[in-house]
């Protein structure tokens, strides 16, 4: 449970929040036109008549989008309709040459679902999910190319977006935070959309309201287009905080459509508020139901991956690691692989610890993504297995794994060619051990007369001296036997 | 149901229609007239009688995923007012 609870002078106050998210389709072609549905390309090229909101053109159905949108929908535990139908959602705007959106209003192809948040505490918390529809993207306007004009490139309009949308569940930024990682890594798992919200091919409006606990619902604002998770977050406490202050002002909030301002992380009304949306939405005479059967629901379900819920649960189990590192490592795809071939046949718990400190540091020092990781997973496994059977002590592991970073070597070449063997030869140590007590006659007698703190002291100056290459259980052992008998 | 001048107007701005002031009334009227034709479906019992999309029996056609149109920026922009480096030029529209 979170408590993200805002204290006002009329008492504390608790945040409610529900995420529109906008995730672009991965596929070849456009929702209803063959143009390209690719990211980029020359302005205007992947462009049909339809897109362009010629007349006389009619919309056909991409059958990857359905299937994409159904498989969306399964990973989302969430009820398929399959029976659907298209609406067009009307206004006006430069980048939407046909005056509608071609979308699904009363009749969306997938119904209520749920999601699994994996918070910062090690804890879970359900959210859930009130629909997903089907719709077409709008072009893109640029403002910044010249004083008194816009330029539109419709390579955009008409590209698939699936719009996955939250029940009002979420209580804090924390959570939906949680919420946007945890859908963004299902849809990546999925190979429906990429989430890359750079891009902008994962977008999200945040409605935020406040209220005393156990109040009904208040009015609601919705803060437009969004474009990271650290913005969302953002958002939410500027917004959350603005209502507060409006209700002890004595004032009351508006329903109204904000944008959020990332230089300044205020929101403030869009101008266009006084011509607020009446969209007319009625059933696109151009395209009948969109109807499918159940068998093909079970083909699509038959075909989907392991989805991160069922990973953790069985990284839990197979490899013994906690839940909230199992959770990290299955963030991401790339990561939850890699952790794999890293533990095979190794110390997992050990390999996880690897991966999540020593390796995320060096991949976030050097700017790297885990599959450019110049360290490989095996190598990652043979390197626990060198501290386990005493080849190298732990602390010798740490410089060898650098040098792993640095070379992408094997730690095991590596340890051979530099001498970094563990020294475990009792009659060694004993030597580097009695040169050291012999060097620090009077520290050595300040032990044996009861100073005990010393005896760290020793080890490190014998540990230094055999440059760190002793066993680290033997050599203290040794220190005790011959200082204190 | 009976529109009044001021629902014209906002019917008029949604479809970006400059309509007179004086042409209102009449338009009203109008509007009327086909809406109180409509209202006669209204009459039939329909009663248990699942919607219809279409009267035709066809089913929506699903295309393939394959990219089969676009590449043709100068026809795209054959009938634009304004067109540079191969985008529409529109007034500034920013919010």
């Amino acid at each position: 449970m979170s408590s993200y609870i805002i204290q006002g002078e009329t008492g504390p106050w608790e945040v409610v929040i529900g995420l529109e998210v906008h995730a672009q389709v991965i596929s070849q072609a456009k929702l209803f036109s063959g143009a390209s549905a690719t990211f980029g390309g020359e302005p205007n090229t992947h462009v049909a008549f339809l897109d362009c909101g010629m007349p006389g053109m009619l919309p056909v159905i991409n059958a990857e989008c359905v299937r994409q949108a159904v498989k969306t929908g399964l990973g989302l535990n969430a009820i398929i309709n399959r029976r659907s139908i298209f609406d067009r959602k009307n206004y006006f705007y430069a980048d939407l040459p046909l005056g509608y959106q071609i979308s699904q209003f009363a009749h969306p192809i997938v119904g209520e679902g749920t999601i699994i948040l994996d918070l910062k505490d090690g804890t879970s918390r359900e959210v859930g999910i009130e629909r997903l529809h089907l719709e077409i993207d709008a072009g893109k306007s640029l403002h910044d190319q010249h004083p008194t004009k816009s330029f539109i490139d419709l390579n955009r309009a008409g590209v698939a977006l699936m719009e996955i949308v939250s029940k009002p569940d979420m209580r804090s930024p924390e959570e939906a935070g949680a919420y946007l990682k945890k859908l963004r890594a299902i849809l990546r798992y999925l190979g429906t959309c990429d989430g890359n919200m750079d891009e902008g091919s994962m977008r999200a409006d945040v409605n935020v309201s406040v209220r005393h606990p156990g109040e009904p619902l208040r009015t609601r604002c919705e803060i437009k287009n969004v474009n990271s998770i650290r913005f969302v977050m953002q958002a939410i406490e500027y917004e959350a905080q603005r209502h507060v202050e409006v209700y002890e002002q004595g004032g009351i909030i508006e329903q109204e459509t904000r944008l959020f301002d990332s230089a300044k992380i205020t929101t403030r009304p869009m101008r266009s508020k006084e011509f607020a949306h009446d969209y007319r939405y009625f059933p696109d005479p151009d395209l009948l139901p969109l109807e499918f059967s159940e068998e093909f629901v079970n083909e699509i379900k038959a075909s989907l991956p392991e989805l991160p819920d069922a990973k953790k649960a069985r990284f839990v189990g197979e490899y013994g690691i906690s839940p909230y590192d199992a959770g990290v490592l299955v963030a991401e795809k790339e990561t939850a692989m890699f952790f794999e071939a890293a533990a095979e046949g190794h110390d997992a718990k050990a390999v996880a610890n690897w991966v999540m400190g020593d390796l995320f540091a060096a991949l976030n020092r050097t700017g790297k993504d885990i599959t450019e990781s110049p360290v490989k997973p095996e190598n990652i496994g043979k390197l626990v297995d060198l501290i386990k059977d005493d080849t190298i002590s732990g602390r010798i592991a740490k410089d060898v794994f650098e040098i792993m970073v640095e070379t992408g070597d094997a730690p095991d070449k590596i340890v051979e060619e530099r001498g970094l063997k563990q020294v475990t030869d009792t009659g060694a140590i004993e030597k580097v051990v009695d040169e050291v007590i012999a060097a620090n006659p009077d520290k050595a007698e300040e032990v044996r007369g009861g100073k005990d703190k010393l005896l760290g002291w020793f080890v490190g100056q014998a540990m230094k001296a055999s440059q760190g290459k002793a066993n680290p259980g033997i050599l203290n052992e040794m220190i005790r036997k011959k200082l204190l008998g | 149901m009976s529109l009044d001048k001021a629902t014209v107007r906002k019917i008029g701005f949604l479809a970006r229609l400059e309509i007179p002031e004086e042409d209102l009334e009449g338009l009203a009227h109008e509007l009327n007239g086909i809406l109180g034709w409509v209202e006669q479906l209204a009459q039939v019992d329909t009663e248990g009688v699942a919607p219809v999309a279409s009267v035709s029996q066809m089913k929506l056609f699903w295309r393939d995923d394959v990219v089969t149109d676009g590449n043709m920026p100068e026809k795209a922009l054959a009938n634009a007012p304004e067109a540079v480096d191969g985008y529409f030029l529109v007034p500034k529209v920013v919010e």
